[in-house]
């Protein structure tokens, strides 16, 4: 590639990079007809960082699943943009520990995008794979048993995996449960890389410093978004008291809600929250 | 050294029927024995043994109309062994019951349909014939059967094998990267079905069930790696059809029985003598590392 080439190249990629990543319109998602993320709207920017934050069953997890696909909205779309590589790390992972792989058997997952179910791995992808975990400081753990791994190290392992992947748009669901103060600050600094590379990146975090000192935009979710934008300012006290107000009990006989309503009128692309419109319309 | 060859060659060097259970039994152990592997991995073991009753109405369609013919058997308990484990699949996927649950409903419901259909006609000698096979009556067609369902199961494992172990390891991430997820679980509840069907003529329903997890339950403790796992559980299942059929010849035995009643010795001797077994896991090293 000519430098020329190179240069209009990464013009084009800067330009995408203003693009959305992820439209949210009328966005509900649940489960049995029961809303776990009600009425959202909003953008997500291509290259931005934003922390999600809310209480237990406020749906954050269920948002993630959302953006994948492998929850499919009650109504609304959640549309990323076309040819997003996507890279998923779940709450719950639901790998079995007891199956007979090693650590660069799990991370050479990661490699599935690129190589496929038949393309052969080649010496620069299993290059790539101790590449990725001397990254997330596990060097020389390829032939380690996955079962012989603390949580911790799982955890690390999984972060070599999303790092092998190579993804435009990374999703971590609640990535530092049950992790150590080191390891959090390792794997932070991981995600201000992916940050600096002009990666997407979304990440469900319960703490609130953790979010205001390392993240730059948030979206606090009460089933119905209640802020969305500059992390400091999402999460103002008030904020979160409005936050606090909702409680995840399921009403077995919640009344339906009034789908059809007119939609609120819509703030900017960013930082415009929710609506706050009662799903006991009735 | 005469002794030897008479107790371990001469019996296939000098007749044709065991020189054919043989065939079938290698062929049968190349291909089974690696599916039982992936579904002991995948928590399904039970799986096969119930995939195993619901052939049989379909066997036992074939066996009505056209009586003790390999053919009309064969695809009838494929047939049957098909809509067993898509209508289980389906009903897994779709509601919140679970595939065991499911495939128990299924699988009963077929198992009790098959024996009626068998006590619609024939003996009890014909329904023991289905159930427990004979290896030592393989003609041709059986032969010829069982190769082109050994071929298959090796072409479909080779292509389907990163899949499949992504499957296995990390279900929701495959989900996450790929759409082949559904799709390369059906197709490997095919390969089930498939080598259960091969089996049968030779082990007969049940039994074809044994040869394919004995061994890789047996390799289990052995091997912590897929791979080696799977050639483990080739050679276990070779050694015990080798076996079972010298047993069988020798003791005037039944050769199904004899077969897997090898294995299962060799599944004893392992979940005591395998690294990852019993006396393994407990026998504690003196000495450590120091990380």
């Amino acid at each position: 590639m000519t430098e020329r080439a190179g240069a209009e190249a990464s013009a084009l990629s800067a330009e995408l990079c203003m693009s959305n990543c992820i439209t949210f319109r009328d966005l509900t998602l649940g489960y049995n007809s029961h809303p776990a993320v009600h009425h959202l709207d909003g953008t997500v920017r291509a290259g931005s960082l934003t922390a999600v934050v809310g209480a237990n069953g406020s749906g954050k997890s269920t948002l993630m699943k959302g953006i994948t696909g492998i929850l499919k909205p009650i109504s609304g779309e959640c549309m990323v943009s076309p040819g997003t590589r996507l890279a998923y790390l779940p709450q719950q992972s639901e790998i079995d520990r007891t199956f007979p792989a090693r650590v660069s058997d799990l991370v050479s997952l990661g490699l599935w995008p690129r190589r496929g179910l038949l393309g052969r791995h080649l010496a620069e992808d299993r290059e790539a794979v101790a590449n990725a975990l001397s990254a997330v400081g596990l060097q020389n753990f390829e032939k380690r048993p996955i079962d012989s791994l603390s949580g911790g190290q799982l955890q690390r392992t999984l972060f070599a995996r999303v790092l092998v992947q190579d993804a435009d748009l990374i999703l971590l669901d609640e990535p530092f449960n049950a992790i150590d103060a080191r390891t959090i600050t390792d794997l932070i600094a991981l995600i201000g890389r992916w940050h600096d590379e002009r990666r997407t990146v979304m990440v469900v975090v319960h703490d609130m410093d953790l979010v205001r000192d390392h993240f730059p935009e948030a979206l606090l979710l009460a089933r119905e978004p209640v802020a969305w934008g500059e992390a400091r300012q999402t999460l103002s006290a008030e904020n979160l008291l409005r936050a606090r107000r909702f409680h995840e009990a399921w009403n077995e006989n919640a009344g339906w809600c009034a789908s059809d309503d007119i939609l609120a009128p819509q703030g900017p692309a960013l930082g415009a929250g929710g609506s706050s419109r009662s799903r006991d319309a009735a | 050294m005469s002794a030897l060859y008479d107790g371990l060659i001469a019996p296939f060097a000098e007749f044709g029927f065991m020189q054919r259970a043989l065939g079938g039994a290698i062929l049968l152990s190349l291909s089974a024995c690696p599916v039982g592997v992936f579904l002991m991995l995948r928590r399904m073991s039970l799986t096969g043994d119930a995939m195993a009753h619901a052939i049989l109405p379909g066997a036992a369609i074939g066996f009505l109309f056209y009586g003790l013919a390999i053919v009309p058997m064969t695809l009838g308990g494929l047939v049957a062994g098909v809509v067993v484990a898509l209508g289980a699949g389906f009903v897994s996927r779709l509601t919140v019951q679970k595939e065991d649950a499911s495939m128990a409903a299924f699988y009963l419901i077929s198992l009790a349909l098959g024996v009626l259909i068998v006590s619609l006609r024939g003996s009890n000698v014909d329904l023991m014939h289905v159930l427990f096979g004979t290896v030592l009556a393989l003609n041709d067609e059986a032969l010829t059967l069982i190769g082109i369902i050994t071929g298959t199961t090796l072409v479909t494992l080779a292509i389907f094998w990163r899949a499949l172990v992504a499957e296995c390891l990390d279900p929701l991430f495959l989900r996450s990267v790929s759409r082949l997820g559904p799709p390369v679980h059906f197709v490997f509840l095919g390969l089930v079905v498939l080598n259960l069907v091969g089996g049968f003529q030779a082990l007969g329903t049940l039994l074809a069930v044994g040869l394919m997890m004995l061994p890789a339950a047996a390799a289990r403790f052995w091997t912590s790696r897929v791979m080696p796992m799977v050639l483990l559980a080739i050679v276990i299942g070779l050694v015990s059809c080798v076996g079972g059929l010298l047993m069988s010849y020798h003791a005037s035995l039944a050769s199904g029985p004899s077969i897997i009643l090898v294995a299962g010795a060799i599944y004893i001797l392992s979940t005591l003598a395998g690294p990852r077994g019993i006396l393994g896991s407990r026998i504690r090293p003196q000495r450590h590392r120091t990380a």
